[in-house]
C-alpha cells in the first residue's frame, strides 16, 4: 500500500508540495510520482536507513535538561522541501541585498550615525539596545563589513510569498545541518537524484573559508583560521566541530588561544605559540573576552577585544554585529535598506508592531490573544507569547512586561506558517509548519547557500520549530523546472 | 598542531589499543583456564591485577568470579579503564579532533559505540562472548587500518604512534609479569612443565605473538625464548624492542624532542643490561616493574614536552 496522496489534507496554509488533492506543483511533481512509487514497506525501509545513517554519522545537537546534557540524534523527515529555482533566485537577491544594507547600517552606528542624524531611526531605539557595544566605536572591519555570517529565518505565507521573520547576526547556528541533510538524503533515497536536477549546496564549506581568508589582517599566504567554541557542552558543539573539519581550519577553545603584551593573538600548538589571524567565533559578545566584557566568562579570551581593535586579527562576526539583530532595528530594516542601497526590498518584513509607540502598544495590548509577542533580544523562541495558544494568565504577565519595558517588545500577527507532508508513521503524510533558515556570507563579495536549513515542527498544528522545542527538518531542494533535462 | 589536539589523538590511540588488549586477554583466558590441570588455582582474578586495578574492583565487589571480572572489565562505566568507559572517551576525543583525524573514523567509532552498547549482555554472559569480543577486535583493527591506509604522516600521525606504542609496550610488560607470577605460584611436580607451557602460550596468545614466535624462534614453548621474543626481538610489534624504538622513531619527528630520545635510549640499554633471559623468576618481575616505572616516567615527559598547561 502506497500513501493515499488524494486523500492529504491541503488546510488553509500554503502547501509547498500538494496544490491540490493528488496533484503537485510543479517543481515537486517529479518527486510525488516518486513517492507515489514507494509502498509501505519501501518507507519504513527508507525511513530505518535515514535514522541509521544519521546515528552513524554522529549527526546529534545537544538538549539541556536537569539531568545533564543529552546529545539527541537529529529529527529528520526524508520527504523534501522543494522550492522552484526561479522564485529562490529572487530570495537570494533579496537577502544578499538586505545583508548588504545591514553591513552598512551597523558600519554607520559604530561610526558617524548618519542614520540617527537623518531621523530615519529614533536615537532611543540605539541606546537601549541591548546589542549596542560602546566598545566598538571607530573601529572599521576589512570591507566595512560586520555580519559576516547571516542566517535570516523566511516564512512563507498563505499568499506564497517569503517574509524576512527575523535576521540572525551574532552566531547562527544550523548550516552543518543543512548539508548533513543533503548527504543523508544522497544515502536514502539516491535514485531521485538522478531525475531531478537539484541544485547542489555542498560548497558552502569552502566559501565559508574564502569568506574568512580574506579578512586576515595579515598578508600572508596561508593565513592560520581558527574557530573558536565554547566547548563540548555547547549545543551546536557539532557544527563547531563539522565545520572547522571541513575547512581544513583549528578547532579551538578559549583555553587553546592567548594574547601577548604585543596585541597579538597566539594559539598553543606542541611547537609552542603560532599567531591567529582569524577567528570564526562561536561564543556570543558578552563572553569573548573577560577583560572587557563579562568578567566571570571562563569560555573567552583574555585580551581578544585589545588584539581585535589593533587591528591584528579579524573575528567573525565582528564584536557589536548583533546591534541589527534587534527586533526593533528588524522593525525598521526596509527603512534601512532604502535608506542606504536607495532601493526597494526584494523580500518583505513581517508585519510588526512597536511597543514603544503608544498607538501601536496599544493595539497590541488589545489584541494581545491574536499576536505573537517577542522581547527584542532572545533567540531560540525563548520568551515568547504565542496568543492563540496563551492563558488569560500568560496574557497578563506579558501586559505587565510590555508596560514595564514597551522598548523591549515586539508583537507579530500570528502568522500561517505554510506546510509540506511530513510521515507519521509509514503510510501517512500530513502537512507539518515549516520555516527556512538561509546561509548567507559577505566579505568583498556575496554568496546565499542554494536553499537553506529547513525545519519542521514535528508535532500536528505547532508553530516551534527549533530543535531545542521538538523541531524536525527536512532536505531542501532548489529544481530548476525550466531546463527540464529529462 | 594545537597542543590540546595532539593530546586527544595520543589518548584515543591509547585507549584502541587498550580495548583491543582487553578484549584480547579475556578472550584467551577461558581458554587458558580449561587447559590447566585442576589444582593450579589461578582465578580470574588474575586479570584485575594484571592491569592493577585490584582497589577499583575491590571497592565495588565482594566477588572474584568470571561474572563480575567480566563485568568490570568490559562494562562498568565507574571503572575508568573499563572497554565502555575507554570507548566513551576515544568518541569523545574523535568528536573534538574531527578536524585532525579522519571522517570516516568517526562513523566507525560511532558504529563501534552502537555496538557495544547494544550487545553489552551478550560480552558479559559467556556463551556468545567470543563472538562480542571478536567483533570488538575487528572494530579496533578496522579503524586502526584506515588510520593506516589514508592519515597523512604528520604531527598527529605521530602523536597517534605514540599512544599506540607506549600502550602496547605498557601490555606487552603486565602480560609478562603475569605469565612470569603464575609460573610462580606452580608448585614444582611432574605436572609443572605442562602447566608453564600452557602459561608461556597464553601469554603469547594474549599478544597475538604465538605464530610469530613459532617461526622466528624455531623452538617450543618455553619461558626463557618467550621472555626474550617479546622483549628483545626487532620485527614483533608488540615487543619492547620494537615499541621503544617506534617512540624514538616518532619523537624524532616531533618539535623539541631531543631530551626525550636520549632518555629512551639510555633507559632502554639498562633495560637490556639487567635481564637475563637464563635467571628468570623474581629478577624479571623486577625488571619489569622498572620498565613500567619507565613507560609512566615517559608519558610525563610526553605531557611536559608537547601538553603544557601553561597560561
Amino acid at each position: 500500500m502506497t500513501i493515499a496522496w488524494n486523500k492529504y489534507p491541503i488546510g488553509e496554509f500554503y502547501d509547498e508540495i500538494i496544490s491540490s488533492p493528488g496533484r503537485a506543483r510543479k517543481p515537486a511533481q517529479k518527486l510525488l510520482s516518486y513517492l507515489k512509487s514507494l509502498d509501505k514497506g519501501d518507507i519504513a525501509s527508507r525511513k530505518l536507513a535515514a535514522e541509521a545513517t544519521i546515528r552513524e554519522m554522529g549527526v546529534s545537537f545537544t538538549v539541556y535538561t536537569e539531568e545533564g546534557n543529552i546529545d539527541r540524534a537529529w529529527p529528520f523527515d526524508i520527504i523534501p522541501r522543494v522550492i522552484a529555482k526561479k522564485q529562490w533566485d529572487t530570495t537570494s537577491a533579496g537577502l544578499a541585498q538586505r545583508l548588504t544594507a545591514l553591513n552598512m547600517f551597523i558600519d554607520d552606528l559604530y561610526h558617524e550615525q548618519r542614520i540617527i542624524k537623518d531621523g530615519v531611526i529614533p536615537e532611543f531605539v540605539l541606546k537601549q539596545s541591548a546589542n549596542y557595544r560602546k566598545e566598538c566605536e571607530g573601529i572599521s572591519p576589512a570591507f566595512g563589513v560586520w555580519a559576516h555570517i547571516c542566517g535570516t529565518d523566511l516564512v512563507r505565507h498563505t499568499d506564497g510569498q517569503f517574509y524576512v521573520l527575523e535576521d540572525n547576526l551574532r552566531v547562527p547556528s544550523g548550516v552543518s545541518y543543512m548539508l548533513e541533510n543533503r548527504s543523508i538524503m544522497k544515502r536514502v533515497l539516491p535514485e531521485v537524484f538522478e531525475v531531478i536536477d537539484i541544485a547542489p549546496v555542498g560548497d558552502y564549506t569552502s566559501r565559508l573559508f574564502d569568506t574568512l581568508v580574506s579578512l586576515s589582517p595579515r598578508k600572508v599566504k596561508k593565513p592560520v583560521v581558527v574557530v573558536l567554541t565554547p566547548g563540548i557542552f555547547n549545543s551546536a558543539y557539532f557544527e563547531h566541530a563539522f565545520l572547522a573539519q571541513q575547512m581544513g581550519a583549528e578547532l579551538v577553545e578559549g583555553s587553546d588561544l592567548v594574547v601577548q603584551e604585543d596585541n597579538v593573538v597566539y594559539m598553543k600548538t606542541i611547537s609552542g605559540l603560532e599567531r591567529v589571524d582569524v577567528i570564526y567565533r562561536r561564543i556570543d559578545d558578552l563572553f569573548l573576552d573577560p577583560e572587557v566584557f563579562k568578567k566571570d566568562s571562563v569560555v573567552g579570551v583574555p585580551g581578544l577585544m585589545r588584539a581585535w581593535r589593533a587591528g591584528n586579527v579579524a573575528m567573525a562576526n565582528a564584536p557589536g554585529a548583533g546591534v541589527a539583530d534587534d527586533k526593533v532595528i528588524y522593525a525598521f530594516v526596509p527603512e534601512v535598506i532604502r535608506y542606504y542601497l536607495d532601493e526597494d526590498p526584494l523580500i518583505p518584513n513581517v508585519e510588526t508592531f512597536l511597543c514603544y509607540d503608544d498607538v501601536q502598544r496599544d493595539h497590541v495590548l488589545k489584541n494581545l490573544d491574536k499576536l505573537v509577542v517577542k522581547p527584542a533580544n532572545e533567540s531560540g523562541g525563548y520568551g515568547m507569547l504565542i496568543g492563540p495558544h496563551s492563558t488569560k494568565k500568560e496574557r497578563e504577565k506579558f501586559a505587565e512586561l510590555i508596560k514595564a519595558n514597551p522598548r523591549n517588545y515586539i508583537a507579530q500577527p500570528t502568522l500561517a506558517l505554510s506546510t509540506a507532508p511530513t510521515l507519521v508513521g509509514n503510510d501517512l503524510a500530513e502537512p507539518r509548519h515549516l520555516d527556512l533558515r538561509p546561509f548567507i556570507l559577505q566579505a568583498r563579495d556575496t554568496y546565499v547557500t542554494t536553499g537553506g536549513l529547513t525545519r519542521v515542527a514535528m508535532k500536528k498544528g505547532s508553530l516551534v520549530v527549533n530543535s531545542s522545542q521538538g523541531g524536525g527538518s527536512k532536505d531542501t531542494w532548489i529544481v530548476d523546472t525550466e531546463g527540464d533535462r529529462r | 598542531m594545537l597542543s590540546k589536539v595532539a593530546e586527544r589523538v595520543y589518548w584515543t590511540a591509547r585507549y584502541l589499543e587498550r580495548i583491543e588488549s582487553t578484549a584480547r586477554i579475556i578472550s584467551i583466558y577461558d581458554k587458558l583456564l580449561f587447559d590447566l590441570p585442576r589444582d593450579v588455582s589461578l582465578s580470574w582474578y588474575n586479570l584485575i591485577m594484571i592491569n592493577s586495578l585490584e582497589k577499583d574492583f575491590d571497592e565495588r565487589y565482594s566477588v572474584r568470579d568470571e561474572r563480575n571480572v567480566v563485568k568490570f572489565l568490559l562494562g562498568d562505566e565507574s571503572n575508568p579503564s573499563s572497554m565502555l568507559s575507554s570507548l566513551k572517551a576515544i568518541r569523545e576525543n574523535i568528536r573534538t579532533t574531527r578536524d585532525v583525524v579522519l571522517e570516516e573514523t568517526w562513523e566507525l567509532t560511532n558504529e563501534l559505540n552502537l555496538y557495544v552498547q547494544d550487545h553489552l549482555q551478550q560480552g558479559i554472559n559467556r556463551s556468545k562472548r567470543h563472538e562480542f569480543l571478536d567483533n570488538i577486535i575487528k572494530g579496533c583493527q578496522q579503524i586502526l587500518g584506515l588510520l593506516y591506509g589514508n592519515m597523512p604522516h604528520d604531527a598527529a600521525w605521530d602523536f597517534l604512534r605514540l599512544g599506540r606504542n607506549l600502550e602496547r609496550a605498557d601490555m606487552t610488560t603486565r602480560n609478562l609479569d603475569a605469565g612470569m607470577a603464575a609460573i610462580l605460584q606452580l608448585e614444582d611436580d611432574d605436572a609443572a612443565v605442562n602447566s608453564h607451557q600452557i602459561i608461556w602460550g597464553n601469554v603469547l596468545r594474549s599478544l597475538n605473538a604465538d605464530l610469530s614466535y613459532r617461526r622466528c624462534m624455531r623452538s617450543s614453548v618455553k619461558g626463557d625464548a618467550v621472555v626474550e621474543y617479546l622483549l628483545a626481538n626487532e620485527a614483533f610489534p608488540r615487543s619492547i624492542e620494537h615499541c621503544i624504538e617506534a617512540l624514538i622513531d616518532s619523537c624524532t619527528h616531533l618539535p623539541n624532542s631531543k631530551t626525550l630520545v636520549t632518555y629512551l635510549r639510555k633507559e632502554k640499554q639498562s633495560l637490556f643490561d639487567a635481564v637475563d633471559y637464563e635467571e628468570l623468576g623474581p629478577q624479571l618481575r623486577e625488571c619489569l616493574n622498572q620498565l613500567q616505572i619507565m613507560l609512566a616516567d615517559f608519558h610525563s615527559h610526553i605531557s611536559e614536552t608537547w601538553f603544557p598547561k601553561i597560561q
